[in-house]
């Protein structure tokens, strides 16, 4: 039997219209907005100014601040200004702008396709490679990867988690990139295995994927250590905490850090990421991003630089089509709906979904009829509905005894309700309070 | 371009269950035991059944239209289920004005007083058989004799197992007979056959889980067995107890209605015991025969405080290393 989490989980159609579809490059745009705030934790301070020449892997933003990544020219060309941008969010943040000019590289870059298996770097020194190249993760969540790496004192990683599921619907660029870059994810993982020191990894694929298991299966081989699992097709497989306890039986408790059973969780884009900062020296600068939707004339993976606007990508895909309704910037569970697409592609960019008005809109909700089919769902062994009540009276001791903050905002328990009632939405807001209460507790 | 894009939080996507899919799964698993009805009681059976989804639809239709002044749903189906319910609970010769009342009640008084689907405390068509069982206690008892029982020796009416089992426990038909449903008692409770029938179709469909109507039968013949391994007589017979009365009804259908049982699994298990519990004691030691409809009625009162002393298992609750 293929293994899975244990608490609740749904499974949404998968439809993966853009699998097996080749990483295509996509060409580099006039122009690229770079945001200066590509990741969980604090903005960067911009280092180059209005007039400065660029080139691709030039450092623009520096991070202040233990979590914060650095940020880097994705192109070659003069910085036009820097100014507020729309971002994927819909607010307006710092970012700067480059005209593209040529495609000129630092030189310290290896543009080669050459694979290269061997690292005498230390620890020590793959961790500031990984910081210096500006690294987070690309699974979508953005938390800065040489954070993730650096166990709190008194910590120590068993095994290294590596995240091959992409349970997202829709989305297949992890599929693909695992497919075309199989020796460079694994060659990743030694490095982190050695920056971690543990001997053992795991890699977790949903089997809707057994190309890629059979792939990785054979190419384990060579690399001591490492397992392939292939695992249930189950929604949200690739959460942080129901990975591990799918894969290792060990379920992280409540506010507790996966350190604490000894895992560490990473993506297989960042783990492709790490190979190419460390071996190749090259900073975070493209990403493949995965363009598609049911009207979508061509569903691909496209591999782009970051900072090129999605309407480039879109058109690339055969434009939007006159059905559109909603744009979203991810999956269909967790993305997040754009009120423009002249917005630029980001680290955390796993995909564009273009979905037609009539699945677009979301239906009237009605009276809950208590059929507890949210509390079956929940991964995280909550009780949605309660919470949701307990957020519109504003019970906020209650909730936050209800465990309101270890809600994984997965959106399994508004995707299941039969009378449509947006529980995910008023949990969000409750969880926002509940942690605001918390915070002014502890002050 | 300049299109207006719709922006909402995630998720984005949705199963495309609703609660009409939910309703009208229901009432096809309760087709067998509708078919069997008809078979027993030929058309009085297919009147008592019509005549209480138009009475407990129209009710609903006419109270929201006119007097909450709302906009009514009767297409969702669970007028549908309460007429349908209301109907397998009663004698098939049940007066026709006294099964009006009773829809009346059941939907003016149990489901819409409290709000309507969704906010009622008790099931409605529980809730509505027991107001008449209080009401007319005569006509409600009366149970005319199966249609094959007319023919073979033109009787007209009969006792049902459980009162047989109270009055005179020798006379008892064949356990193969209560399976199948060939003994008399209210329209839709009587085949168990047909009734795990449905439960089968409602488990395959996810509209329920196993928890409620499991811990219940489980209970009966638990509580049953140990006494009948005590003192083995008739009365503590748990395959009686199983397959005889509207136990089997109400375990599968009228004990699981959403809105009045607990939500989670554990919460389920506490009150599947409770109704198990009450209606053998009921059974055995109480005035009426059957217990099942007060259970249900009991336990539905109980499930605000269930539901409050009830939490789902939690995620990293029990941390298991292995």
């Amino acid at each position: 039997m293929l293994k899975s989490f244990r608490i609740g989980g749904i499974h949404p159609k998968e439809n993966k219209l853009s699998a097996g579809m080749a990483i295509q490059p996509i060409s580099v745009p006039a122009q690229v907005v770079i945001p200066l705030s590509q990741h969980i934790g604090a903005p960067c301070q911009p280092v180059v100014k209005k007039g400065d020449k660029v080139k691709v892997g030039t450092l623009i933003g520096k991070s202040v601040g233990f979590v914060s990544a650095q940020i880097h020219s994705s192109v070659s060309g003069t910085v036009l200004k820097i100014d507020k941008a729309m971002d994927a969010s819909g607010y307006k943040r710092d970012a700067v702008f480059i005209k593209v000019e040529e495609d000129e590289w630092e030189e310290q870059i290896d543009r080669s396709g050459q694979l290269i298996s061997d690292c005498s770097l230390t620890p020590k020194e793959i961790l500031e490679k990984i910081a210096a190249a500006g690294i987070v993760g690309m699974g979508g969540a953005t938390f800065p990867t040489h954070v993730k790496l650096t166990p709190p004192p008194g910590m120590k990683a068993e095994v290294l988690i590596i995240n091959g599921v992409e349970c997202e619907p829709y989305l297949t660029s992890d599929h693909q990139l695992m497919m075309e870059k199989s020796e460079e994810i694994l060659v990743g993982i030694t490095l982190v295995m050695k920056a971690l020191n543990v001997q053992r990894a795991i890699i977790g694929i949903e089997n809707n994927k057994k190309d890629a298991v059979a792939l990785f299966t054979k190419k384990v081989k060579a690399f001591p250590g490492i397992e392939v699992q292939a695992l249930k097709v189950q929604y949200p497989q690739g959460g942080e905490k129901q990975l591990i306890d799918a894969l290792t039986g060990r379920q992280v408790a409540s506010g507790a850090l996966p350190i604490s059973v000894g895992a560490v969780v990473q993506n297989v884009g960042t783990l492709f990421a790490i190979y190419e900062a460390v071996q190749k020296n090259k900073p975070l600068v493209e990403r493949v991003v995965t363009v598609t939707g049911k009207e979508v004339e061509r569903p691909c993976n496209l591999r782009t630089r970051i900072g090129t606007p999605l309407t480039t990508l879109i058109d690339a895909a055969g434009g939007l089509p006159e059905s559109t309704g909603k744009v979203i910037s991810g999956g269909p569970m967790m993305g997040k709906a754009l009120a423009s697409v002249d917005v630029p592609v980001t680290k955390g960019t796993s995909g564009i979904l273009v979905v037609p008005t009539l699945e677009a809109k979301r239906k009237a909700m009605k009276d809950c009829i208590r059929c507890g089919k949210c509390v079956q769902v929940c991964p995280m062994g909550l009780n949605p509905t309660l919470l949701m009540n307990l957020t519109e009276y504003e019970v906020w001791d209650r909730a936050e005894k209800n465990a309101i903050t270890d809600c994984i905002e997965c959106g399994s328990c508004s995707y299941t309700c039969p009378a449509d009632r947006p529980l995910l939405d008023y949990i969000r807001l409750g969880k926002s309070k509940v942690n605001g209460i918390i915070r002014a507790r502890k002050n | 371009m300049e299109q207006k894009l719709i922006v909402s939080p995630s998720p984005h996507v949705h199963s495309g269950d609703t609660i009409p899919k939910n309703m009208y799964a229901v009432l096809i698993a309760l087709i067998p035991a509708f078919l069997v009805a008809i078979y027993t009681f030929r058309l009085d059976a297919l009147l008592i059944t019509a005549l209480s989804v138009l009475f407990c639809v129209g009710f609903e239709y006419l109270i929201v239209r006119f007097v909450m002044k709302k906009e009514p749903s009767i297409l969702d189906g669970s007028a549908i289920i309460t007429g349908v319910l209301l109907a397998f609970n009663v004698p098939s010769g049940l007066p026709l004005w006294i099964l009006a009342l009773g829809a009346l009640f059941a939907i003016g008084v149990v489901k819409l007083s409290f709000g309507g689907l969704g906010n009622n405390i008790f099931n409605p068509a529980i809730a509505g058989r027991i107001f008449l069982l209080i009401s007319f206690p005569a006509q409600m008892t009366s149970w005319p004799a199966t249609a094959m029982a007319v023919e073979t020796t033109d009787a007209v009416s009969s006792a049902t197992v459980l009162a047989l089992l109270k009055q005179a426990p020798d006379t008892l038909p064949a356990l193969q007979q209560m399976f199948l449903g060939l003994e008399p008692g209210s329209l839709g409770e009587m085949s168990a056959a047909a009734l795990l029938l449905g439960l089968i179709y409602m488990l395959w469909k996810k509209v329920i889980t196993w928890h409620i109507p499991l811990t219940i039968l489980a209970t009966v013949a638990l509580f049953t067995g140990i006494l009948y391994l005590i003192d083995p007589l008739p009365q503590y017979n748990p395959l009686i107890h199983l397959f005889s009365g509207g136990l089997m009804l109400g375990a599968i259908f009228m004990a699981t209605d959403y809105v009045t049982s607990p939500l989670t699994k554990k919460g389920m298990i506490i009150y599947g015991v409770g109704i198990g519990f009450v209606t053998v004691a009921i059974r055995l030691w109480g005035a009426y025969p059957e217990g099942i409809s007060f259970a249900i009625l009991l336990m539905n009162a109980f499930t605000p405080l269930i539901n409050t002393y009830t939490t789902p298992k939690r995620f990293g609750e029990a941390v298991k290393h292995g």
